[in-house]
């Protein structure tokens, strides 16, 4: 009996000693799981080539505070089941200092709790609002608000006289955040939502339910996504002769979007952060001089137009390695404590201030009313 | 309801149908031939767009298509030849599981030979924004192309399976490819042939509809559904029936959204079909039963 616990003991000692060893010679090692391939492909591939250019450069320059980093990337192909298995892999084999990602609302829901217990590090690239609210202690995310966007969205349309709007949203975790907000904001700024109607993320015509909006005589119509049915939607409209304006949510970040849509992008205004216009920010802007980086390496390397989904992996990363250094070790609980101590650190979403309570860090500040003028985007003014 | 909005719906939904309609053609091409359902058909309207969308920029646009057919007709032989023809007598339900392997194959293959974004080919008249006035509704020319694109399709399959030699031979091997082989025609050719056909109809038919829903490698699982609804509805088998099926689940999907919510779409249209399937397992145009005994033939 007591042989077989003095054995138990010095194997447990064993262990232990194995993994202080780990944690203290080794590299830094970050998770990332994106949606690389599948519906949510547009997110997960500019955010794993980023994170992969970024880790690159890092270790290049020796790392941070003199230690590698180690990358372990996942494609989890948008799928939330594929998701949790690969957080638990990540978790449990590889023992990771964070985990950056997922790409989607719907994967980073479900990994929040199962990160939150075993106390490591997430920093998510999604951007509905249940992901940081309510708070979990271990769980970060970089992209806005999406409350931010559907405020910014009705501040634009009062000042059109807009007030009585259709919305459609496609069925995915985004769409739906998209929806309650919209929902939810809507009365406050004196919107009339006349009627939301939400779509399959796979859908290839939407004539038929934009005739149905048209029927309610709305002044403008809202579209929620972040799949290819933001092109359609544009496409369709113009097609079917419904001229009314046209607002996206900030899912519509990426050019590849209005190329699609050709010239029925024209007009389109939705949010989004300032990396899509960095040239033509203001010389002093505090995020100008890093947007302006990042867009130029990144479109050299990788010969593609730079999206704001590339720009969260970006902002995660940032973050991320801003608290090793202070923390001046890469103790899981000492970087989450710094993370949540940072203030006013500029990534390309806005200025990051977090705090126990905000684990977005963002203010309605970050967003921009952007617009689309043969085929670019441009600063909307009005 | 107004008049106009009425016509709106229904425009719309020739819209949406007409796209059906394109892809329920080739899933009754194969089966015509062999007997089976080809659950990679929805991966040809992908290859077909996507080599048309490579091809476009240097070359006209009718070219790029016509190379894009012929390209995807080939690797629907290739794909036949290489899995399925050396199968001796298999059986339909196994067949049918190897053409759901290839369509993942396909995709995949789609993925790593272009990428995972959404590309489109250009409208074949006019651009994003034009619009054809109907009494007052509206509709894209593209639309027009589709159906026009389809109408062509019947028509050549029909003059093909009536009266030419090897359209007949086809036929012979779907009713009895043992009486056939025994008339002299060589059932393997048959089948290659009819996968050869099925891949340039679906290329053709993905190039058609690329503009209006744009070309993404996986894309054709979710059409697939759908156009092989179409093909059951008509009865899978005839051509004609297959397109008007088409353009039926197109128009009611959209009139169902006119009165219930967008979600329960799909609900209908399959709904339809298990109705048709429990009701009238012949399909709504065709007489002889879809879930024919070939073996026992």
């Amino acid at each position: 009996m007591s042989r077989n616990k003095l054995v138990l003991c010095l194997a447990l000692a064993t262990l232990l000693t194995a993994s202080s060893f780990a944690a203290d010679t080794g590299a830094i090692r970050i998770g990332a799981i994106f949606a690389i391939t599948g519906p949510a492909a547009n997110l997960g591939l500019p955010e794993s080539r980023t994170l992969q250019m970024l880790v690159d450069d890092a270790n290049a320059a020796g790392g941070i505070g003199g230690k590698k980093i180690e990358l372990f990337m996942k494609d989890s192909q948008g799928n939330a089941e594929k998701a949790l298995s690969f957080a638990k892999q990540l978790v449990e084999e590889q023992e990771v200092l964070a985990i950056i990602g997922p790409s989607t609302t719907g994967e980073s829901m479900k990994i929040k709790s199962y990160c939150d217990e075993n106390e490591t590090i997430l920093i998510s690239c999604a951007a509905a609002e249940t992901i940081v609210n309510p708070v979990a202690k271990w769980v970060f995310k970089t992209p806005q608000m999406d409350s931010f966007a559907a405020q910014m969205i009705f501040t634009t349309m009062k000042k059109l006289g807009i007030t009585r709007i259709g919305a459609v949203v496609s069925n995915s975790g985004f769409g739906q955040g998209g929806k309650a907000q919209l929902e939810k904001l809507a009365p406050a700024n004196g919107i009339d939502l006349a009627i939301t109607e939400v779509y399959e993320s796979t859908a290839t015509d939407l004539t038929g339910v934009l005739t149905k909006i048209k029927a309610e005589n709305v002044q403008a119509v809202v579209n929620w996504s972040v799949e290819p049915a933001q092109s359609l939607v544009p496409k369709n409209m113009k097609q079917m002769g419904f001229e009314v304006p046209l607002f996206q949510s900030h899912g519509f970040g990426n050019i590849n979007y209005v190329t699609m849509a050709g010239k029925a992008a024209d007009g389109i205004v939705f949010p989004a952060g300032r990396l899509l216009v960095a040239d033509a920010l203001p010389a002093g802007h505090p995020q100008k001089q890093l947007l302006s980086a990042y867009k130029k390496e990144y479109e050299t390397m990788f010969k593609e137009d730079v999206s704001t989904f590339g720009g969260h992996a970006y902002d995660a990363f940032l973050l991320l390695t801003e608290a090793v250094k202070r923390a001046g070790s890469a103790d899981r609980g000492k970087v989450r404590d710094a993370l949540e101590g940072l203030k006013g650190v500029a990534g390309t979403a806005g200025i990051f201030s977090f705090s126990p309570t905000d684990h977005n860090g963002l203010t309605m500040d970050a967003f921009e009313m952007l617009t689309v003028k043969n085929g670019a985007f441009a600063l909307y003014r009005k | 309801m107004r008049a106009t909005q009425l016509l709106q719906y229904l425009l719309a939904g020739i819209a949406t149908g007409s796209v059906y309609a394109v892809v329920a053609i080739g899933f009754t091409v194969v089966y015509n031939a062999t007997g089976i359902i080809n659950f990679a058909q929805g991966e040809f309207l992908m290859l077909g767009g996507m080599i048309a969308i490579s091809l476009a920029p240097v070359m006209p646009l009718p070219a790029a298509i016509a190379v894009a057919v012929l390209a995807t007709g080939a690797a629907g032989v290739l794909l036949q030849i290489v899995f399925l023809s050396w199968l001796k007598n298999p059986a339909v339900l196994r067949m049918i599981i190897i053409t759901i392997g290839l369509s993942i194959l396909v995709r995949e293959a789609g993925l790593h030979i272009w990428d995972e974004k959404v590309h489109a080919l250009p409208f074949f008249s006019g651009d994003e924004t034009s619009s054809l006035a109907v009494l007052g509704a509206r509709i894209s020319p593209q639309v027009l192309w589709v159906l026009v694109i389809s109408a062509c399709m019947v028509v050549g399959l029909t003059l093909f399976f009536r009266s030419t030699l090897l359209g007949k031979a086809m036929r012979a091997c779907a009713s009895n490819p043992t009486a056939a082989r025994l008339c002299g025609i060589r059932a393997s050719t048959v089948v290659t042939l009819s996968f050869f056909l099925a891949a340039a109809m679906g290329a053709l038919a993905g190039c058609a509809v690329s503009p209006l829903t744009q070309t993404q490698y996986d894309m054709g699982s979710s059409l697939a559904v759908k156009g092989f609804t179409c093909a059951v509805l008509g009865g899978l088998g005839s051509v004609p029936a297959a397109v008007a099926a088409g353009l039926v689940v197109g128009v009611l999907e959209t009139a169902s959204v006119s009165v219930l919510p967008l979600a329960y779409k799909d609900v209908v249209a399959l709904g339809i079909l298990l109705l048709i399937l429990v009701l009238k397992p012949q399909g709504l145009f065709a007489r002889r039963p879809v879930a024919q005994a070939r073996a026992g033939g």
